[in-house]
C-alpha cells in the first residue's frame, strides 16, 4: 500500500515532446513507471520512446485508460493544461510547472472545486511510491521501499531527507512535494488525512519553510487529528522578512509566516523537530524506534 | 515586481480610478512647473519604493510653486531614512509633485490573493491613512474582509457589503461601486498581487480620490504584462541581485560572510539556516536551478564575488539527475578561470559522486570537499574563521 500511486497506475504525461518532457518521461520509464500515453498539441502520431502522442488529453482518455497526468508544460500554458485534465476527468494530476501566474491558480483552483480530479502542484518535484511508480522528476535511486511518508514544499532539500532517511537505514511509504508556489491544489492536511489511513506509513517527515500558513494548519491537525509520529523540519530561519526566497510561496509579509513561529505551532503539536537539515534521517530513525518499543511494551500485561 | 506610487496611480487612472493631479519631477525646476499648474497647495512625495515615506519626512506640504521647487530640491538627490528602509535609508531621484485635496474622510481599500483560500480577498477599513499592519496588530476588528469568489469576480453585492461596513452613505455609494470594480478590473487585468489604496479618500466636495497608492505585480505574469516590466526601476534594485536575475539565477543578499552556492530553493535555505547552526553567517541565498553547468556556475561564482564581505564558499549540490562529476568539473574549470583564493567547501551528493571528489582532488585549487551538509558548514565556518 501507499498513497495516490502503485505498480499498476497508468500514467499520461502533458508536454511529453518538449526537452524536459521527453527527458524525464524516460527517467520515470526507466524506473518502471506505466506511461500509456503523452499530450502535445500539434504532435499527434509521433511517439517518445514508443509511447504514443495525442494532439488533446480527451484524444488520449478515449484510447487508454488513464489513472494520472504528469504536467511538464512551460507555465505560460501549464494552468490550461490542468484545467484540459480536469474536464478530461483525471484523477490524479501533478504539475511540475515553475511559474505559473497566480491568477491563473486561483481560477484552477476554483474550477476543482466539486470535481473529481486532485492537483499535485504546481512547482513541486511530484510523488514517488519507492519500488512501483515515480510521476515526477526526483532523482530514483536514493528512494528505498519502507515506512516512512514524506510531505514537503521543496524539491531538492525533499531528496536531501529522503536520501538521509535512506541512508539511516529505513525507506519511504510514498514521498510528495506538495510545490513551492503560494497557490497549491493538495496542503498538508489533505495528505497528512491519506497517511493516517495508510498501513504502510508508520511516520511521516514534514518538510516546510517560511511563508503562508500550511505547516500551522498541519500542526492544528497533528494534534487534533493524527496519530502517527512526525517529524519536522522548518527552512528559512534566517531568511530576512519581505524578500522572495526562489519559491513565489516563500516569504514572510507583515511579520507573518516566519520559521520560528511553525517550529513553535508544530513542536506544541507534538511533532519532533529536526535540530538542523543534516538530523531530519536519523531524528525520524529515533522516533520511529521508540515508536517500536512503545508498541512492544503495549503487548505486555 | 514593485512600481513607484507615481506610476501605480497612472495604472489606476488608466482604469478610471480618480486620482490627484500631478506628476512626476527628477529636477526641482520641474518639480515648480507642476506645480505652477495646479492653484493651491501641493504635496511633494519622495518616490522611493519602500513604504513607511510619510513618517520618514519624505511626504511634504507646500503652499506654492517656489516652496515645492525648495522642498523638491531636500528631497531629490538625499538618502531617506524611513522605518522600511533601514537605517542606511534609500537615494530619492524622483518626487511626485501633486494637488493637495480638502480631506473629509480617510478610508483604507486594498485588493490581494489568500493563499489558503487561493481567492482574492477585499480588505476595507474605516481607519484609513494608518499603518494597516499596525491596525492589524491593534484593532483588528477594525478591518473588514471580503473573500470573493473568482468565478464571479467583484460583484455589486459585495461592494455594497462593504460599503456598510464602511459607513459610505447613499450618496457616494455609486461612486464607491465605481472605485472598487475599477480597482479590482485593475487587479486582474494586469496581475497584481496587491492593490492598495490606503488613504481612500473622501473630499470635502464629497469625491472619493486615490491619495496614496501601492501596486505590486505577480513576478510569474511578467511574461505577458510587457507595460509593466517596462515601468522597472532597476536603481530602486540591489546591483547584484539585478546581475542575478538576469542570468536566471535566484539570488538574494544577507548580511553574512560566507557565500552560498545551492541547487533549489529550499535546499539553498536549508543551507544558509546550516552555516548559522554551526556559528557561522551566511552572505547570500542563491538558487543556481537544477542545470548546474559551468557557465551558470561561473556565473553564480561572479555574482557571489561581487560581495565584498564574503570570506569563504559553500557550494551545496544536490546531484540527483544532474551528475556530480559535471558539476565539479564546472567548479572547476570556473574556479580556475576566475583565479578563486578563498576557501571553498563542497557538498556533492548523488550520481557519480566519487568520481566528482576525485576531479576536486586532482585540481590544483584548494577546494575541501565534505560528505554531508553539517560537515561542509562546519569545515567553512572553520576555514573562515582562521582565514581572519
Amino acid at each position: 500500500m501507499s498513497i495516490f500511486v502503485h505498480r499498476e497506475t497508468k500514467i499520461l504525461i502533458q508536454g511529453i515532446t518538449g526537452r524536459e518532457g521527453s527527458f524525464h518521461a524516460r527517467q520515470c520509464l526507466n524506473y518502471g513507471t506505466k506511461i500509456v500515453a503523452g499530450v502535445t498539441p500539434g504532435k499527434e502520431g509521433k511517439t517518445v520512446d514508443g509511447v504514443p502522442v495525442y494532439d488533446t488529453v480527451e484524444r488520449a482518455c478515449a484510447r487508454h485508460s488513464i489513472d494520472a497526468s504528469m504536467i511538464m508544460v512551460p507555465a505560460p500554458y501549464a494552468a490550461d493544461s490542468i484545467l484540459e485534465a480536469v474536464e478530461a476527468g483525471v484523477e490524479l494530476i501533478v504539475c511540475v510547472t515553475e511559474g505559473i501566474p497566480l491568477l491563473d491558480m486561483a481560477d484552477v483552483v476554483r474550477f476543482l472545486k466539486g470535481k473529481n480530479s486532485r492537483l499535485i502542484g504546481p512547482n513541486c518535484p511530484g510523488i514517488i511510491t519507492p519500488g512501483a511508480c515515480k510521476i515526477g522528476i526526483m532523482p530514483g535511486p536514493i528512494h528505498r521501499p519502507g515506512r516512512v511518508g514524506v510531505i514537503s514544499r521543496s524539491g531538492t532539500l525533499t531528496y536531501e531527507a529522503v536520501r538521509q532517511i535512506t541512508k539511516a537505514g529505513e525507506g519511504q511509504s510514498t514521498c510528495i512535494g506538495i510545490g513551492g508556489d503560494p497557490i497549491v491544489g493538495t496542503s498538508f492536511v489533505d495528505l497528512l488525512a491519506l497517511f493516517q489511513e495508510d498501513p504502510e506509513t508508520e511516520g511521516v517527515v514534514l518538510i516546510g519553510e517560511i511563508g503562508g500558513r500550511a505547516e500551522e494548519e498541519a500542526a492544528e491537525f497533528i494534534r487534533t487529528s493524527f496519530h502517527k509520529p512526525v517529524v519536522g523540519y522548518i527552512s528559512g530561519k534566517t531568511a530576512p522578512a519581505g524578500k522572495r526566497m526562489g519559491h513565489a510561496g516563500a516569504i514572510i509579509s507583515g511579520g507573518r509566516g516566519t520559521a520560528e513561529v511553525k517550529i513553535e505551532a508544530l513542536r506544541a503539536a507534538g511533532v519532533r523537530m529536526a535540530e538542523h537539515p543534516a538530523a531530519i534521517g536519523e531524528t525520524i530513525r529515533k522516533v520511529l524506534i521508540e515508536n517500536d518499543d512503545g508498541k512492544e511494551d503495549e503487548k505486555r500485561v | 515586481m514593485k512600481i513607484h506610487e507615481y506610476q501605480a496611480k497612472a495604472i489606476l487612472h488608466d482604469f478610471g480610478v480618480p486620482v490627484p493631479f500631478g506628476h512626476p519631477a527628477t529636477t526641482p525646476e520641474l518639480a515648480e512647473k507642476i506645480a505652477e499648474k495646479i492653484t493651491g497647495r501641493v504635496v511633494v512625495k519622495a518616490q522611493i519604493h519602500a513604504g513607511g515615506r510619510g513618517k520618514g519626512g519624505g511626504v511634504r506640504l507646500a503652499e506654492d510653486a517656489s516652496e515645492a521647487k525648495k522642498i523638491a530640491g531636500e528631497l531629490l538627490g538625499q538618502k531617506l531614512v524611513t522605518p522600511q528602509t533601514g537605517p542606511e535609508g534609500s537615494l530619492v531621484r524622483q518626487v511626485l509633485v501633486e494637488r493637495a485635496l480638502e480631506i473629509h474622510r480617510e478610508l483604507y481599500l486594498a485588493i490581494t490573493l489568500d493563499r489558503e483560500t487561493a481567492s482574492q480577498v477585499v480588505m476595507a477599513s474605516a481607519a484609513g491613512g494608518v499603518d494597516i499592519e499596525e491596525l492589524a496588530h491593534l484593532h483588528p476588528q477594525k478591518i473588514h474582509r471580503f473573500f470573493i469568489d473568482t468565478a464571479l469576480g467583484l460583484r455589486p453585492f459585495y461592494v455594497r457589503r462593504m460599503a456598510h461596513a464602511l459607513k459610505i452613505g447613499k450618496q457616494l455609494l455609486p461612486s464607491f461601486l465605481q472605485v472598487a470594480s475599477n480597482l479590482y478590473s485593475t487587479f486582474i487585468a494586469r496581475d497584481c498581487s496587491l492593490v492598495e489604496v490606503n488613504p481612500l479618500v473622501v473630499t470635502g466636495d464629497h469625491r472619493l480620490v486615490a491619495l496614496d497608492a501601492k501596486i505590486l505585480i505577480d513576478d510569474n505574469s511578467l511574461f505577458r504584462q510587457p507595460e509593466i516590466e517596462a515601468m522597472r526601476d532597476p536603481e530602486e534594485e540591489d546591483s547584484l541581485e539585478r546581475e542575478a536575475m538576469e542570468s536566471h539565477l535566484s539570488y538574494i543578499r544577507l548580511e553574512g560572510n560566507i557565500g552560498c552556492m545551492v541547487n533549489g530553493a529550499g535546499l539553498a535555505m536549508a543551507t544558509m539556516d546550516m552555516i548559522q547552526h554551526v556559528g557561522g553567517a551566511p552572505a547570500n541565498f542563491l538558487d543556481v536551478g537544477g542545470a548546474a553547468d559551468v557557465e551558470r556556475i561561473e556565473k553564480a561564482f561572479r555574482i557571489l564575488m561581487g560581495d565584498s564581505r564574503v570570506r569563504g564558499v559553500l557550494i551545496n549540490i544536490f546531484g540527483g539527475i544532474v551528475r556530480c562529476d559535471r558539476v565539479a568539473e564546472g567548479v572547476v574549470e570556473a574556479a580556475a578561470k576566475l583565479k578563486m583564493v578563498l576557501p571553498i567547501v563542497v557538498r556533492l551528493e548523488g550520481t557519480n559522486v566519487k568520481e566528482g571528489r576525485a576531479i576536486f582532488r586532482k585540481s590544483k585549487l584548494a577546494i575541501e570537499t565534505a560528505s554531508d551538509m553539517l560537515e561542509a558548514a562546519t569545515k567553512i565556518v572553520r576555514s573562515v574563521q582562521e582565514a581572519s
